[in-house]
């Protein structure tokens, strides 16, 4: 048998992963985040534990700094928590409607970037890039500013209030990011399927929607629950446009209470409702990689 | 253009003349031409990167040739231009891939059966009592349902082939079928292609099995750099190969 000599990188599949050359493990994650078309939320159970410490130290900060009288701080966020929660449902109303048009529309416009046009694909291919490289607040910034606050259809009069502007301007990167899914997905298969098929006289859309599409909803289904769970901490940003979702009700509790000691104990809650949700997605999302990582 | 040993030969199925291609400025054919006539067996043989993949290729239009003529089942196939044309040549003219290339997300019945419902749009029942008979035809009827990712290579290589055959190609093309099987399977996929080629399928092969290719062929082709070298009856190339290139080649493989 031969020996490795030290500059050799350690063989794929090797019995000791543990000893995988720290940059070999970043390759690895690099090239997944690629797929993905941005960085792979890690949250742990640990990440949870920490944030119930990070409440805990607020808690002891808030109490050490309580006036005599002050009720106690776990009773004022108590009573403060069906308000935090009617906001927090609105974070979620909000992430699920944007991930719904965003998903949508990404998939057109995924469909564009892959299309046999080059000027369908040309056109999708920079809105995507323009879409998915802009600021998330300023995209947010635009539509809240550049959308009027009602439009007419047909002589019918919609409203667009601000939570539903917010919701578009969400859904923009949404859809930027549903389209490098798709796109990554489709180009993912590998291209002797594409073969085959012509082999077999498919047509070039039957080849697309009996045979790579199919094989592409597994390999997407990963990176879209991930967007859903960056989109859905990333929906706190609407508090800054002045809709009242979580973040805006807690500003709002702290100046009703007065009391800056109370600071980190409400933004820490905040965060842990948000790691309350996000961690099962997250967790989820993980097991769904690992199963689909080693068929196909 | 090399005469056909066989009979049966109004006019040949394949007929190759001066084809060149090139990938950008590489030129992978520089003049190739044969004929097979129906019914005929060809292999054609040679090192690896002397273009017998991109021949078979474009065999059924998957490559673009550059200049030449081939005329494959009636259809000219340099002639072809929209999908549709290639469409309808390929109904004729099947191919088999190294990497069996079975579609992962189907059972192996539907992989066979996929083809003739949606391309050729015949009947669902007939086409699945004819892809339940082809699977067995090739030792398979126990793994209709199974998917492809639980086959081993010899058993995806065969379903690859009852799914080419399914079509009822005038020509089946193999593409180095074997080379990715281990020495155990490789005889089970050569019985089928035995078979096939006794019952009087036209068949092209690019092989790197030699002995298979003796024993089958009616006629070899010995390619090298771009160039068919050598053609001729499979006893007179293995046994008494004219060019110095062939004999350099067969004494390394043999």
């Amino acid at each position: 048998m031969s020996r490795l000599r030290l500059l050799d990188p350690l063989p794929r599949g090797t019995d000791l992963p543990v000893l995988l050359p720290a940059a070999d493990r970043m390759a690895e994650d690099a090239r997944r985040e690629r797929t993905l078309g941005f960085p792979l939320p890690r949250l742990h159970a640990a990440h949870g534990a920490a944030l119930l410490a990070l409440f805990a130290t607020g808690c002891a900060i808030a109490y050490a700094q309580a006036a005599p009288g002050h009720p106690s701080v776990l009773a004022t966020i108590w009573k403060w928590t069906p308000v935090l929660l009617g906001g927090f449902v609105f974070n979620l109303a909000i992430s699920a409607l944007a991930m719904g048009l965003g998903t949508v529309a990404g998939l057109f416009l995924g469909f564009g970037q892959v299309s046999q046009w080059s000027a369908v694909r040309k056109g999708s291919w920079l809105a995507t890039h323009f879409f998915r490289n802009a600021p998330w607040l300023v995209l947010l910034f635009y539509c809240m500013f550049l959308l009027p606050f009602q439009v007419t259809i047909f002589g019918v009069i919609i409203p667009l209030p601000d939570w539903v502007k917010a919701t578009f301007g969400l859904a923009l990167p949404v859809m930027a990011n549903v389209s490098e899914i798709l796109r990554g997905a489709v180009q993912s298969i590998p291209t002797p399927q594409w073969e085959s098929a012509a082999s077999l006289a498919f047509t070039r859309r039957q080849t697309m929607w009996m045979i790579i599409l199919p094989q592409c909803v597994k390999r997407m289904l990963p990176p879209w629950m991930n967007l859903y769970a960056i989109l859905t901490m990333a929906t706190v940003l609407v508090s800054i446009v002045g809709v009242s979702e979580m973040m805006t009700l807690t500003r709002q509790a702290l100046s009703a209470e007065n009391r800056p000691g109370l600071l980190l104990a409400f933004y820490s809650y905040v965060l842990f409702w948000f790691f309350l949700y996000c961690y099962p997605i997250a967790r989820w999302t993980v097991r769904l990689e690992a199963r689909y990582a080693v068929k196909s | 253009m090399p005469s056909s040993p066989e009979p049966n030969a109004d006019r040949p199925i394949v007929e190759v003349r001066d084809i060149h291609q090139s990938f950008g400025e590489v030129e992978v054919l520089k003049g190739v031409s044969f004929a097979v006539p129906k019914g005929g067996v060809s292999c054609i043989i040679g090192p690896s990167g002397s273009g017998k993949s991109t021949l078979l290729r474009c065999l059924n239009g998957l490559v673009p040739i550059s200049k030449g003529t081939i005329r494959v089942a009636g259809f000219e196939v340099q002639a072809l231009v929209t999908d549709r044309e290639k469409i309808a040549l390929r109904k004729s003219v099947s191919m088999v891939f190294q990497q069996y290339n079975l579609f992962p997300h189907k059972t192996a019945l539907e992989n066979v059966m996929m083809a003739p419902v949606h391309v050729l749009r015949e009947d669902r029942d007939e086409v699945r009592a004819r892809a339940e008979a082809l699977l067995a035809r090739v030792g398979l009827s126990a793994k209709s349902h199974v998917y492809p990712g639980e086959l081993s290579g010899g058993q995806q290589q065969r379903v690859a082939i009852a799914r080419s055959l399914a079509m009822r190609p005038e020509v089946m093309l193999f593409d180095e079928v074997t080379a990715a099987l281990d020495p155990e399977t490789v005889k089970e996929v050569l019985n089928t292609i035995r078979d096939l080629a006794r019952e009087g399928m036209t068949c092209i092969l690019v092989t790197h099995e030699m002995r298979f290719a003796r024993e089958i062929a009616h006629e070899v082709h010995f390619t090298d750099g771009g160039v068919i070298v050598e053609s001729g009856p499979p006893a007179q190339l293995f046994d008494r190969p004219a060019m110095e290139r062939t004999q350099a080649f067969l004494s390394q493989v043999l």
